[in-house]
């Protein structure tokens, strides 16, 4: 949907297939496709509890066509951080720019330029792939008759077939259901996507299918994307570069190569994605944990 | 693509997406519908069984009201809890959309399935007691007050549909007794006036009260719109004071549940 694009995109991307490394370092000197700087969220469960810090002066850059990884533990912050992107939460501290748009003061141009993909696929389960996407795609202004058109076209494309798009998503697997969600986000053609866990419950052809769209993606639609995963060797095989949450602070942010050959040296041998992911998310940080109880005291 | 044809468009996506729904779950509103004309029906026969023809005719214009104002406001209170159900209000708080245009896509649905809806009922009533004489009513009056009381009741159902933004669970339970308590105090199967004294304040408090005196006069007395411009007023002004009141609630309900982390269900 490039009416929605800001006009800056528009050329951008156009220059893009002409001189794509000068484009590239034109726009690594002008405007990140998102910028996190110092942003912090609490939350308060319950009443007089002392609140959860879930992600603590996090601040991350990210340039037009990037793949940009967030490994973690369970409860470490990365969902937290995609819906501080998304909007759906607000900042405690902080900023963060989509495009050159505030998140806080320009909050309907970056929600055109945004969409995501939960791990958990949410849908109206009684209404059809089709009835679903349909709606969606009104919300961002898309004409239904094409619409439509796309919607096969990339249901296609992620394996699930025609005749499958009007019977209720209930009746669908789970990997099917994910797959019709991560469509419904590309549907609307977003600048910038969040994935988190996309692949997550999918069996192993089904995620190679949408590993190769994921990339295809950024090749073809000059789209910026967010990933979290569980899956080291899916991170590793897309991510330009990784960022590591250890209880919601940044504890590493390199490209897998680099947390590699960095881990390696700590550990005197040559390590894998796994050895930096042990290292970085384990108790082994005993300095990180007491800072962070530190902090939480004040 | 102007603005506004963009919002219309959004407005549209809630119309389809309801419709769609209520052509999925067909036979739930069959049965909804059946339960509604049976309890219609059993109510006016109250008044048959009496052998009033004013008291038929007043329980029968309580019945349809009733029945009418109550889908519009469940149609719109239910607009997040709906969604919050399915886990998909995340999605849609994530879209490029005015609030306004999506309660404004869930109110015409509401009141075009809520004249659907009432007509069905309408039929059977007069098919089943052909001795109704409606011959000196004013239908004017009966459907301008319809319109107007549909315009309060939209207020009050975005403040309702607020609820389930600031309590995940409660909110939705609270609607239900908010509708319950407005049946009770606006004089819908009997005249206010036997209400205790702070049930009465109540009563004017509720559009309802206004629109089933209103109607019933134009419809058992044949009164003109003109004559019942006590009636009128009181709708408006809440209207007035009710939609925009709404409209700004959601917007800071919304920023709430935003800064602590409501919209989320799952993930
Ligand atoms: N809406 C919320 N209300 C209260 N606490 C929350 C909310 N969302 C997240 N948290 C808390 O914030 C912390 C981070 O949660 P988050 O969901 O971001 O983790 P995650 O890294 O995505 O974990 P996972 O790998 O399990 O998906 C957790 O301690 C969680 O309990
Ligand atoms: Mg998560």
């Amino acid at each position: 949907m490039t009416a929605t694009l800001t006009p800056e995109l528009k050329n951008g991307s156009a220059g893009r297939t002409l001189l794509p490394e000068l484009d590239r370092l034109a726009s690594r000197s002008t405007m990140p496709a998102l910028l996190i700087e110092d942003v912090s969220k609490r939350f308060v469960v319950g009443r007089k509890r002392k609140p959860v810090t879930a992600i603590s002066h996090v601040s991350m850059r990210l340039e037009r066509g990037d793949i940009h990884g967030i490994l973690g533990a369970n409860g470490s912050g990365k969902s937290t951080l995609i819906r501080l992107i998304s909007g759906l939460l607000t900042l405690d501290e902080g900023r963060l720019e989509v495009f050159g748009h505030d998140i806080e003061r320009d909050e309907m141009a970056v929600k055109r330029l945004i969409n995501r993909v939960s791990v958990d696929a949410a849908f109206f389960k009684k209404l059809s792939p089709m009835e679903n996407l349909l709606f969606a795609a009104r919300l961002y202004g898309l004409d239904g008759g094409k619409a439509k058109r796309d919607t096969l076209e990339i249901l296609a494309r992620l394996g699930i077939s025609a005749k499958r798009v009007g019977r209720p998503i209930e009746q669908m697997s789970r990997g099917m259901q994910q797959k019709v969600s991560i469509a419904r986000a590309l549907l609307t053609s977003p600048a910038l996507l969040l994935l988190d866990e996309p692949t997550t419950g999918l069996d192993p052809r089904s995620k190679l299918d949408v590993q190769s769209f994921i990339e295809e993606l950024r090749s073809t639609h000059d789209a910026t994307i967010v990933l979290t995963t569980h899956d080291l060797a899916e991170a590793e095989r897309l991510c330009g570069r990784i960022t590591i949450l250890n209880d919601g602070r940044v504890v590493a942010e390199d490209t897998p190569e680099g947390l590699m050959t960095l881990t390696g040296k700590r550990l005197g041998r040559r390590a894998t994605l796994e050895d930096v992911f042990m290292t970085y998310t384990g108790r082994s940080l005993d300095d990180d944990v007491d800072e962070d109880e530190a902090e939480s005291e004040d | 693509m102007t603005v506004v044809a963009h919002e219309l468009k959004a407005s549209y996506a809630f119309i389809e997406r309801n419709f769609f729904l209520t052509r999925r779950y067909w036979g739930w509103e069959l049965a909804f519908l059946v339960y509604s004309v049976a309890g219609a029906l059993s109510i006016s026969l109250i008044g048959a069984d009496q052998g009033s023809p004013t008291l038929l005719l007043t329980l029968m214009v309580g019945a349809i009201f009733w029945n009418y104002l109550s889908v519009v406001f469940s149609w719109i209170a239910e607009t997040i809890s709906v969604e919050r159900w399915e886990g998909t209000l995340e999605y849609t708080m994530m879209a490029p959309i005015r609030r306004s245009s999506q309660l404004l896509g869930s109110v015409l649905y509401a009141m075009v399935y809520g004249l659907v809806h009432t007509t069905v009922i309408l039929i059977a009533l007069i098919l089943f007691f052909p001795q109704v004489d409606l011959s000196g009513a004013d239908p004017v009056t009966a459907v301008a007050f319809m319109l107007l009381g549909s315009f309060s009741f939209v207020g009050i159902g975005m403040i309702a549909a607020i609820l389930p933004l600031l309590y995940v669970e409660r909110g939705a339970q609270m609607t239900f007794v908010l509708q319950s308590c407005l049946l009770l105090v606006s004089g819908v199967y009997y005249s206010v006036d036997i209400l205790p004294g702070w049930m009465q304040v109540l009563s004017h408090l509720s559009p309802a009260t206004y629109v089933l005196h209103g109607v019933r006069a134009g419809l058992i007395d044949g009164a003109p719109v003109s004559a019942v411009l006590g009636d009128v007023w009181p709708l408006i002004v809440m209207g007035a004071v009710l939609i925009p009141f709404g409209l700004w609630a959601f917007g800071r309900a919304e920023r709430y549940a935003k800064r602590t982390g409501k919209l989320k269900r799952v993930g």
